[in-house]
């Protein structure tokens, strides 16, 4: 008796779920395509993080207001943003979360240490990745078909920031720290190679990590080995409080950092001592972006001021649904066909893929704090 | 040589910041035999607190000289944080107080979970800058560079350190908790009001925890709701290196973290050529708590927990 209750029931559900699963095929996706958005919501990275959202929650805003047909039918974007709290294990679990929901892409992670892990669960499950701000070389050389990117690489900006260094800061001794992380490693690595190959020495190599605000001990056994210039491979938490310590410690070299400290915040962490810190940021300034102007106008008036990456993570929006649109579905397979072949003009600059998923514009900016405020020193390709 | 001075101080100054939000873990710890996880997260709040005070400050009255705006934070943080104690103690800790002593421990990591996310909502995912308003003297002692600021933050350190032994050894409200670390029930019996002494413990650590919040916001410029956890963390470690319970303790093992962790990393690279870098310097100040652990399990002078037993 029991027993065969027991059959009934496990029927009963197995009905349940076998016509729910159908009905979701046939009705549910077409209406609502669901895209993931993951970067750090919670954690030091916080405020760069939900800036990354809200660049892709405007695209996804506009490209709904507009309305998007696909397959003769009208569909409406959803935007699942996800927090990976910068970190690596967490990155995993809420790229399988988003997998489950059922999302066709992610634009996403935010950091190369999260991106890295992340991308294999996209790759298995067959969906489309556009990082806006992954750097790491790594990320694009695994051979991943759904892996792209929209900003250029550190193997593009090491060089460019190392060939800087020695070249025009005519820096001989060079001091490298970096963060640990797969972004502030790779790029500390890239610039060394570089800084190296253009005749500079490297007198010290120390280490970090992303969750510090004390460097006193390792600038002071840097300063031991007196650089003329300190590079730092990290992120602007790290960076402001970094700047304020070398001045207090009486350290004259100059700060060079990458795009992790070219944002708003770290002149506001370091203060005054940010004065003659120079970083750079993959592509161009916002202002000398072909759509920059406007695009600040627009994303500025919902969200307040813009930290970094914004325009990458609103390009690669664009940049997925007009894949889509020529696919004329959202189907992921067909999607990450059509993905190649992208060839956008959009606010960052022209969005265009290498046979890696790497983009092949590649412009790195250099800039320099001046009264308080980042200003452009020059554009090298 | 001055940079191996240049470490001492720089590992002085971290250690006394240490040493004052380790007070807070050590004196409830001494009373309750709970660790207060979320004790991080108090100093955290009286940084906020003071920061946000400081910020108006300085957007009303600019001409104020630097020093009395932030004394201004601090004065407020200190009440702020006091009473957040007193709330947590009440609300989060004294229902449990006669439950396993499992409980308090979760409670307590869950009230630093919630504090963080409401400083979250409060104050935003942003780093909140600290105002360049302090002077930045700066003057050399042996070739190191020692700051205005850092002097001040070492010297208000040891007089809080000397208050707070002050008020336990000799004051009335001090020997009631001497009294209540001993043995609560004997000291109930012999009329002092537990209760009362306990809140007054918590109330005590935080109003030390508001000043080293502030004090490590304007050392290192900048205040964030994430920065109780770490700093938590190593005020931990830092009670328990030196005897968790123990007052004394607590500001030896302060000290000496600081000053641990800043020559761990200014030299762990040089000595083992580079096989070992600077992002061991955690990993190295650990092992100096495991081996002191291992040879003295109360810590450098906590007492023999079988003695009081």
């Amino acid at each position: 008796m029991k027993s065969s209750k027991f059959l009934v029931s496990a029927l009963t559900l197995a009905l349940a779920f076998g016509v729910a699963g159908c009905g979701k095929k046939e009705g549910g996706s077409n209406d609502v395509i669901k895209i993931g958005s993951v970067s750090p919501l919670t954690g030091p990275q916080t405020h760069i993080g939900k800036d990354n959202e809200n660049g892709a929650r405007l695209a996804v805003d506009e490209i709904n207001a507009k309305g998007l047909e696909l397959g003769g039918r009208k569909v409406k974007l959803e935007l699942l943003g996800e927090d990976d709290q910068a970190e690596p294990k967490t990155a995993t679990i809420v790229a399988q979360k988003l997998v489950d929901a059922g999302v066709v892409a992610v634009i996403g992670h935010l950091n190369s240490g999260t991106t890295i892990p992340a991308s294999k669960i996209y790759h298995d499950a067959g969906i489309p990745q556009i990082s806006p701000s992954a750097t790491a070389v790594a990320y694009t050389a695994q051979g991943y078909k759904t892996a792209y990117r929209v900003m250029a690489n550190d193997a593009q900006q090491g060089k460019a920031l190392g060939q800087f260094a020695v070249g025009k800061m005519a820096a001989k001794k060079i001091a490298i720290i970096d963060d640990r992380t797969a972004y502030g490693q790779g790029l500390a690595d890239e610039f060394e190679k570089a800084a190296r190959a253009a005749g500079g020495e490297v007198v010290a190599r120390e280490f970090t990590n992303d969750r510090a605000t004390d460097f006193s001990a390792i600038l002071t056994s840097i300063k031991g080995k007196t650089p003329d210039l300190i590079f730092f491979g990290g992120m602007d938490p790290q960076g402001g409080p970094m700047a304020k310590q070398m001045k207090s410690l009486g350290l004259t070299a100059k700060l060079l950092g990458g795009d992790g400290l070219q944002n708003v915040n770290f002149v506001k962490l370091a203060g005054s001592d940010a004065e003659g810190v120079v970083a750079s940021s993959p592509g161009l300034p916002i202002d000398s972006m072909p759509g920059g102007p406007d695009f600040r106008k627009r994303f500025e008036a919902k969200y307040g001021v813009i930290q970094v990456y914004v325009p990458y993570a609103y390009d690669a929006v664009y940049a997925l649904v007009d894949a889509m649109k020529r696919a004329n579905s959202a189907e992921p397979a067909k999607v990450l066909a059509e993905l190649p072949k992208t060839d956008l003009q959009g606010v960052s600059g022209p969005v265009k893929f290498d046979d890696k998923g790497d983009t092949t514009g590649g412009a790195v900016t250099l800039y320099e704090v001046k009264s308080g405020a980042w200003q452009v020193l020059e554009t090298v390709n | 040589m001055d940079i191996f001075t240049q470490q001492l101080v720089n590992g002085l100054v971290l250690g006394s910041i240490y040493a004052l939000v380790a007070l807070g873990y050590t004196m409830v710890y001494g009373i309750l035999e709970l660790i207060n996880f979320a004790h991080g997260e108090v100093t955290m709040i009286g940084a906020m607190v003071a920061l946000t005070v400081i910020g108006v400050l300085v957007g009303v009255a600019p001409e104020l000289p630097g020093i009395l705006v932030v004394l201004g934070g601090i004065l407020a943080a200190i009440p702020a944080c006091m009473l957040l104690a007193f709330g947590i103690e009440k609300i989060a800790y004294r229902p449990l107080r006669k439950a396993p002593r499992l409980a308090p421990l979760i409670t307590a990591i869950g009230v630093s979970i919630i504090l963080q996310n409401l400083a979250m909502l409060i104050w935003g995912r942003q780093y909140v800058s600290f105002p360049e308003i302090l002077p930045t003297t700066k003057y050399e002692f042996l070739g190191a560079h020692i700051s205005l600021l850092q002097i001040s933050i070492v010297v208000l350190a040891f007089a809080i350190m000397a208050g707070l032994w002050l008020l336990v050894e000799r004051t009335r409200l001090g020997r009631a908790m001497r009294a209540t670390a001993q043995s609560k029930e004997v000291a109930e019996l012999m009329g002092v009001n537990v209760d009362r002494v306990i809140s007054a413990t918590f109330i005590i650590g935080a109003a030390i925890a508001a000043i080293a919040g502030v004090m490590v916001s304007a050392y290192y410029g900048l205040a964030h709701y994430y920065m109780g956890f770490m700093l938590g963390l190593k005020a931990f470690s830092a009670a328990v290196l030196g005897g968790i319970g123990n007052i004394a303790g607590a500001m030896l093992g302060g000290l000496l973290l600081g000053v641990i962790e800043a020559l761990g990393a200014g030299y762990i690279g040089d000595i083992t050529g580079g096989f070992l870098g600077s992002h061991y310097q955690d990993v190295f100040a650990f092992f100096v708590l495991i081996a002191v652990l291992v040879f003295r399990p109360s810590g450098l002078l906590g007492e023999r927990v079988a003695n009081r037993a």
